[in-house]
């Protein structure tokens, strides 16, 4: 447990989703460009996220920026793990990076 | 609220001296940037590491004044 009631909730959702991913909108309709970017590819490859729609809950929305160190969103996280932002997803997964985590992690099939 | 290009420049190499730099402006906005930046500070960080580096230079602005950065980052190629 942290002092900031706002961290626990961030962790728990961290804790409790292999996948999980803190974005604008929800993944079904992102609400921004950049989170609609991590969407598709996560969705192109077949990979079940929990999102967290930061819209919805200015708490988190703040929160998250300080939790992780990060000023933007999206954030994605894998098993507990910050993998990056937009950008970074972005060059990841076009570079075969993303997929080689998901498999190394066991969120997908090897 | 945009920021200038050069304004951007000059904030990371304040903070990374060695750093090169490239910024696009995306859309002739000077909202919308994307910034290459080469630094031997990154060398064995990880990528979330690196462009934690960027943005602690941008001091705060990143997200706020500066509404999008793509960002890419690197170390030297060795030579």
């Amino acid at each position: 447990m942290s002092d900031n009631p706002v961290f626990d909730r961030i962790q728990s959702e961290i804790d409790g989703n292999d996948v999980v991913l803190f974005m604008k909108g929800s993944p079904m309709f992102p609400q921004c460009g950049f989170s609609a970017a991590v969407t598709h590819a996560l969705t192109t490859m077949e990979v079940k996220f929990k999102g967290v729609d930061v819209l919805e809950d200015g708490e988190i929305r703040n929160g998250i920026k300080e939790f992780t160190n990060w000023p933007t969103i999206p954030q994605l996280y894998v098993k507990g793990e910050f993998v990056g932002g937009c950008d970074i997803v972005r060059e990841m997964y076009e570079a075969g990076e993303l997929q080689e985590l998901f498999k190394e992690k066991g969120v997908v099939a090897a | 609220m945009a920021m200038d290009a050069s304004e951007i420049e000059t904030l990371i190499k304040e903070s990374l001296p060695d750093a090169q730099v490239t910024i696009e402006d995306l859309r002739g906005d000077g909202d919308h940037y994307a910034a290459y930046v080469t630094s031997a500070e990154f060398v064995g960080k990880s990528r979330v590491q690196q462009h934690q580096l960027v943005y602690s230079a941008l001091k705060g602005r990143m997200g706020n004044e500066l509404h999008a950065l793509a960002l890419q980052t690197s170390a030297p190629e060795s030579s």
